[in-house]
């Protein structure tokens, strides 16, 4: 499907994802580090990596490049940090997971479920009056999704802040090398 | 005195014990790998590995297990009255040797006693470790007796923290934690130990003890080298420049690099500003010396960095008592900046040329990229900026107006008087406000590891027990502290520590019956509106306290009683000696440029006319 463009991105908007040796209080260290300096952390994201011994946290801020950089040497210097990548957004691939409990009496349930079918949701659990679906894709498919939903009425809402992996560079085979 | 011997008897860089202590022939120090032994044990040797001699520290509850072993050990235990004075004499034992200062507390309010140690370390990069005792493991989070997370507060204020989950961590974990403390930008290094892991009566202490060759951290590069090309433009760049100045920062000492600075210097016939970090990094009576820059420093030094252009940054970090308001600071210099930590680079300006790196390497490569590209030879003729310098410190020099008969005594006449008669070598540790800024300006600082003193934080109460933690890693030294009365209110109970323990500091208090800078504040920018801030001279009696505290105590009130309070004091070496010197309350520190404002708006002192300015 088509990815519209982000809505909450802007120059401000910069994804960071950092590399972090998995033990306890090392997230406290990270996001303490952005609330010492004020900054907002806008969405958040940690789980193990492929590697046991290391997690990956994705960080989306809003600030202006000039103190990014400040905090991302800062960053950089916290001992479990291993790594650290700057994602422009248009460089990045981003998901997110929705889970929301909607509003969903006989009378519409047609209608929403439908809508779920359109942003290719899934329906997870079926009640009386409300459905519970789960949505994965972009930030802004998401907020989309959000918003027609709404007039149908949301009873809970949670989304996982984003995940996102830089774009896969694209290279055109030269003739000399041999087929993969 | 030869340029050798003058750097000679500096302490050796922060050096891994080479010596093997199993010679010692204890049972305890025999590194046998595998044996099983308690945390407790472990946690000792494991200091005793790293060559630990002297642990600060006051025991407790939660960390008894760990001071139990120190009976059979042969690290040397100072017991101090107050947490503070633990951490303090750490950092001065640090400051004094470069060797990293140990202290050992228990859990709550021992380990909240000494954060301010520890931030105190942290904002001047002193390599410290502390030791704080913990509630059980799994009474962690239960509100337990002196319970606090030690590990949660200290996050902010410590280069990296520990808390340590299994004794069989314990020798790693230490380890780490001294290699965190002494590379890279030095700092301190928390390691929060829980009880029942270092206690013999609880399995969970159990361990087979190792002692790792290796550190293990995969997120901790420090930088060492400069970028070679980086090193070539900056080097061009001081070939091109016609009003250069080096600016010192604290990281010159840190990097061991007092004896590199001066090579360049002499090489290319820069001047050199040291900043309150930096005393003593380059010799006060250098003919390149121009002194302390920044909110108090001397009219030349803050001058000449204003009208340079092209400021050479040594393990400086642009503090803004330095820069003053900063886009006002050195507005036609080029910079290159060379610090150990990237983050510094641009954090406050942008330099022209950064170089992350350790400030001695670095040095070293800029003086072999000078020669490659020609030598001092190719340098422009800066005979006029040099003149401009002279001219400068001839028509502002430090002044103050002397006592008259019957005066209260002058401040800076008691600290040129203890200047001139002190060894060259002297080591002084100061507290922290307007006597701290004299100290900075009068004395004559000649040789590096010289000056102890809390510049970022600004802690006050720092000079007694830091200067307790300087003598004991120099005890071949004469140490003095200079502190203020409001200071020494702070942490003077640390002086009954040094006659315990017969640690012959001399302390200097100038007693102007004042929290003196701020009162300086408050008759200059609120209208002499002296809110809270009368101390009295008399209240408490300082010679009987001081006696109390089982010191020689003296009193100072007229100038010629100074030299001879000094001469006694310099004699005294079985126990500590105080000198209340009564001092002229009404004395400011000058030159001054106020908070915020441009380094252009110096006042200096109203004796140079144009009221000051």
């Amino acid at each position: 499907m088509n990815v519209a463009p982000d809505r909450g991105a802007s120059a401000k908007h910069h994804i960071l994802t950092v590399l972090v040796e998995n033990k306890p209080g090392v997230l406290t260290r990270v996001a303490g580090l952005f609330a010492r300096r004020g900054f907002n952390i806008y969405s958040l994201a940690v789980a193990p990596t492929e590697d046991d011994r290391f997690s990956r946290i994705t960080i989306v801020v809003d600030v202006e490049s000039a103190p990014l950089e400040q905090i991302i040497k800062q960053l950089d210097k916290l001992i479990n940090v291993v790594k650290i990548d700057e994602l422009a957004p248009g460089e990045a691939v981003e998901r997110e997971l929705l889970l929301a409990t909607v509003a969903a009496p006989p009378e519409v349930r047609g209608q929403v479920i439908e809508l779920v079918g359109v942003f290719e949701g899934r329906i997870l659990s079926v009640g009386w009056r409300e459905l519970t679906v789960s949505l994965e894709g972009s930030p802004s498919k998401l907020d989309d999704f959000e918003e027609l939903i709404g007039n149908y009425g949301i009873v809970a809402l949670q989304r996982t802040g984003r995940v996102a992996l830089p774009k896969l560079e694209r290279r055109t085979p030269d003739i000399e090398d041999p087929p993969a | 005195m030869q340029f050798s011997d003058r750097y000679g008897s500096a302490p050796s860089a922060i050096a891994r014990p080479t010596t093997d202590r199993s010679s010692e022939g204890t049972e305890m120090t025999t590194p046998s790998s595998g044996r099983r032994m308690d945390g407790g044990r472990a946690l000792i040797k494991a200091l005793e590995m790293e060559g630990v001699e002297t642990i600060f520290g006051l025991p407790g509850g939660a960390i008894l297990p760990v001071y139990d072993p120190i009976i059979d050990s042969p690290i040397r235990h100072i017991l101090v009255r107050h947490e503070q004075g633990a951490g303090h004499m750490a950092e001065g034992f640090a400051h004094a040797t470069g060797r990293p200062g140990v202290a050992m507390v228990t859990s709550g309010p021992a380990a909240t006693n000494i954060v301010t140690p520890l931030c105190d370390a942290y904002m001047d990069s002193v390599p410290i470790v502390v030791i704080t005792g913990q509630v059980p493991y799994a009474a962690i989070g239960t509100d337990a007796f002196q319970e606090c997370d030690t590990t949660g507060i200290t996050m902010p204020v410590t280069k990296h923290n520990f808390l340590i989950s299994d004794a069989q961590d314990i020798p790693r974990i230490i380890r780490e934690a001294f290699h965190i403390a002494t590379t890279g930008r030095p700092g301190p290094v928390l390691v929060d130990v829980p009880k029942d892991i270092v206690d013999p009566k609880n399995p969970r202490s159990a361990m087979d003890w190792y002692w790792p060759e290796e550190v293990d951290l995969p997120g901790y590069r420090p930088v060492t080298a400069g970028d070679p090309e980086a090193i070539r433009r900056a080097a061009e760049l001081i070939l091109a420049a016609e009003r250069p100045v080096i600016y010192a920062g604290g990281g010159i000492l840190k990097a061991r690099a007092a004896e590199v600075l001066r090579e360049l210097a002499e090489l290319t016939g820069i001047h050199v500003v040291t900043t309150l970090m930096a005393r003593g990094a380059f010799p006060d009576d250098h003919p390149l010396a121009l002194g302390m820059p920044g909110m108090h420093g001397n009219y030349t030094a803050v001058t000449s960095m204003q009208r340079s252009d092209l400021l050479i940054a040594l393990g400086s970090r642009f503090d803004d008592r330095v820069t003053g308001k900063v886009p006002a600071f050195a507005p036609e210099a080029k910079i290159i900046h060379v610090d150990i930590d990237p983050a510094e680079l641009g954090k406050v300006r942008r330099p022209d040329v950064g170089i992350a790196g350790d400030a001695r390497l670095v040095i070293e490569a800029l003086i072999e990229a000078i020669g490659e590209l020609g030598g001092p030879s190719r340098q422009p003729d800066r005979r006029a900026w040099g003149e401009q310098i002279r001219e400068w410190q001839q028509r502002y020099p430090l002044t103050y107006q002397p006592s008259e008969p019957g005066e209260a005594l002058k401040p800076q006449f008691v600290l040129e008087t203890l200047r001139d008669n002190t060894p060259d070598d002297c080591i002084v540790a100061s507290g922290v406000g307007q006597h701290q800024m004299w100290t900075s300006q009068y004395w004559k600082f000649n040789h590096p590891y010289t000056w102890v003193n809390s510049g970022g934080l600004g802690t006050m109460g720092f000079a007694v027990p830091a200067a307790i933690g300087a003598k004991v890693g120099r005890p071949d030294r004469m140490v003095w502290a200079v502190d203020g009365d409001g200071c020494f209110q702070m942490t003077a109970q640390e002086l009954v520590t040094a006659a315990s323990e017969r640690i012959p500091v001399k302390v200097a208090i100038l007693n102007n019956a004042y929290l003196g800078m701020v009162r300086q504040w408050q008759e200059m920018f609120y209208e002499e509106r002296y809110s809270e801030v009368y101390l009295s001279p008399d209240l408490p009696d300082y010679k009987m306290w001081a006696e109390a505290m089982g010191c020689i105590g003296m009193r100072v009130e007229s100038p010629e009683e100074v030299l001879p309070a000094i001469e006694k004091a310099n004699e005294i070496d079985d126990r500590p000696v105080v000198i209340e010197f009564r001092t002229d309350s009404r004395e400011k520190v000058y030159p001054m440029v106020p908070a915020g404002l441009s380094n252009d708006e110096i006042i200096v002192d109203p004796a140079h006319g144009e009221g000051g300015h």
